[in-house]
């Protein structure tokens, strides 16, 4: 018998099971790798954790060297309960803030990990990530040249106000901050950094809100976990 | 070994048919990941697999596919794989998925596939379409790694990652073009291919 292709129910029936079969398809090949996608993203995360904190984990494993020396997570929520977490690490015997970052470059997303020394204040390192910036120029930040600028950098003020770090065009000067060289060519990611900078330290208040010398007395108002 | 047929098949999207340069097709995404070298073979490679694999199955069921939806149904194998695809290439090769982002999941909008789809697999075999659609893969690959060669090069000055214009270069006043880096210039390399491309071949006749 020869099967009528063009018949109403024919197309009903046909699509129908394709939906299925590429549906189940789909969903057990999701369900399979989830797992080892996690994984990935989570040794994504610990390797640019160590990247901030300038460890080379080239030479051995990179989630042991992490799981090593972060040891701690402090996570802090606002008055509207929203969370923001703070991962601690030990370096050499120097504790180490690592804050993560997110924010907008010019085509898409960009984030980071902002690594400070224990007095909240001097920049340890800093690596930066990005999903769509332009290579060769926006895709920059991601490179050491600009993110060495960071180093030693103090994101407060004379006062031990919070006012982030500057990202600026050579030449131009920020008032009251302290400020590194923009990419040229990517303006509009360069400012985006600076703006990351300045919104997630914002964000970071209840944990920044303390200096140093009331150090003992902010730690255990961070939940740990 | 091989039939001329068979030949045409796999070879003719290569020069003579290449999808890029003679029917334009699939512009978008060479406009899009040719600033670096890497993106752009890995770009290549998956559009080969999905665009040969695409055509083994929709050439299988050709026969059963009702006219009226065939468009669907070339959409729905396309979209399985593709999504397929990267959710493997995220499972083994994070960073590769990371670095083509969006445009990975954008080769289901490549034209390339559907006009094989359309024009090659619903009324050819199995084994010539799987053919077809390496050969145009492979077609579509050698465009992109040519403009992406070049803009890296000239752009960046560096080649899949590695800086090949030496510093002496830089400090004599030598700089990189810029312009290569942005997609308008993929164009006019695109442009500047077909050009040369169709002056070669309109001697040959």
């Amino acid at each position: 018998m020869k099967l009528n292709t063009n018949s109403n129910l024919y197309t009903f029936i046909y699509s129908a099971v394709m939906v299925i079969i590429v549906a189940v398809l789909l969903a057990v090949v999701s369900q399979a790798l989830a797992p080892k996608q996690q994984a990935n993203i989570l040794l994504d995360k610990q390797k640019q954790i160590l990247g901030a904190l300038k460890v080379d984990y080239s030479a051995g494993d990179p989630a042991e060297i992490y799981l090593a020396l972060v040891n701690d997570t402090l996570v802090y929520a606002d008055a509207e309960g929203a969370k923001t977490e703070v991962y601690v690490a030990n370096l050499n015997g120097e504790t180490k803030y690592i804050l993560p970052l997110s924010g907008k470059g010019l085509w898409g997303g960009i984030g980071g990990y902002l690594a400070l020394d224990a007095d909240k204040n001097t920049i340890y390192g800093v690596n930066f990530n990005h999903e769509s910036e332009t290579p060769g120029l926006g895709a920059k930040i991601v490179e050491m040249p600009f993110r060495e600028q960071f180093e030693g950098k103090h994101i407060r003020n004379a006062a031990g106000e919070v006012v982030s770090v500057a990202v600026l065009k050579a030449g131009k000067h920020a008032d009251g901050q302290e400020q590194v060289d923009a990419i040229s060519g990517a303006t509009i990611t360069s400012s985006g950094v600076s703006t990351m900078l300045e919104v997630n330290l914002a964000e970071y208040a209840e944990f920044l809100k303390c200096e140093n010398e009331k150090m003992s007395k902010c730690e255990n108002e961070g939940k740990e976990e | 070994m091989l039939s001329q047929k068979t030949k045409d098949t796999l070879l003719g999207p290569l020069n003579a048919n290449n999808p890029v340069v003679v029917q334009i097709l699939g512009i978008c995404s060479a406009l899009a990941v040719t600033v670096q070298l890497k993106p752009a073979l890995v770009m290549g490679i998956a559009v080969t697999i999905i665009v040969a694999m695409s055509n083994v199955i929709v050439s299988l069921l050709r026969n059963t596919i009702p006219m009226r939806v065939r468009i669907i149904v070339q959409l729905v194998v396309v979209a399985a794989l593709v999504t397929l695809v990267s959710e493997v290439l995220k499972a083994f090769a994070y960073d590769v998925a990371m670095q083509l982002s969006v445009y990975l999941g954008l080769i289901i909008t490549n034209c390339i596939l559907m006009g094989r789809l359309e024009a090659f697999a619903m009324t050819n075999n199995a084994w010539d379409s799987f053919l077809d659609g390496l050969g145009n893969g492979l077609g579509y690959a050698i465009i992109l790694v040519i403009v992406a060669f070049v803009r890296e090069l000239l752009g960046s000055g560096q080649l899949l990652g590695f800086q090949v214009i030496p510093q002496w270069c830089y400090d004599h006043g030598y700089e990189n073009c810029g312009m290569m880096l942005m997609p308008a210039m993929a164009l006019i390399l695109v442009g500047c291919v077909i050009w040369v491309h169709r002056s070669i071949n309109d001697e040959k006749k």
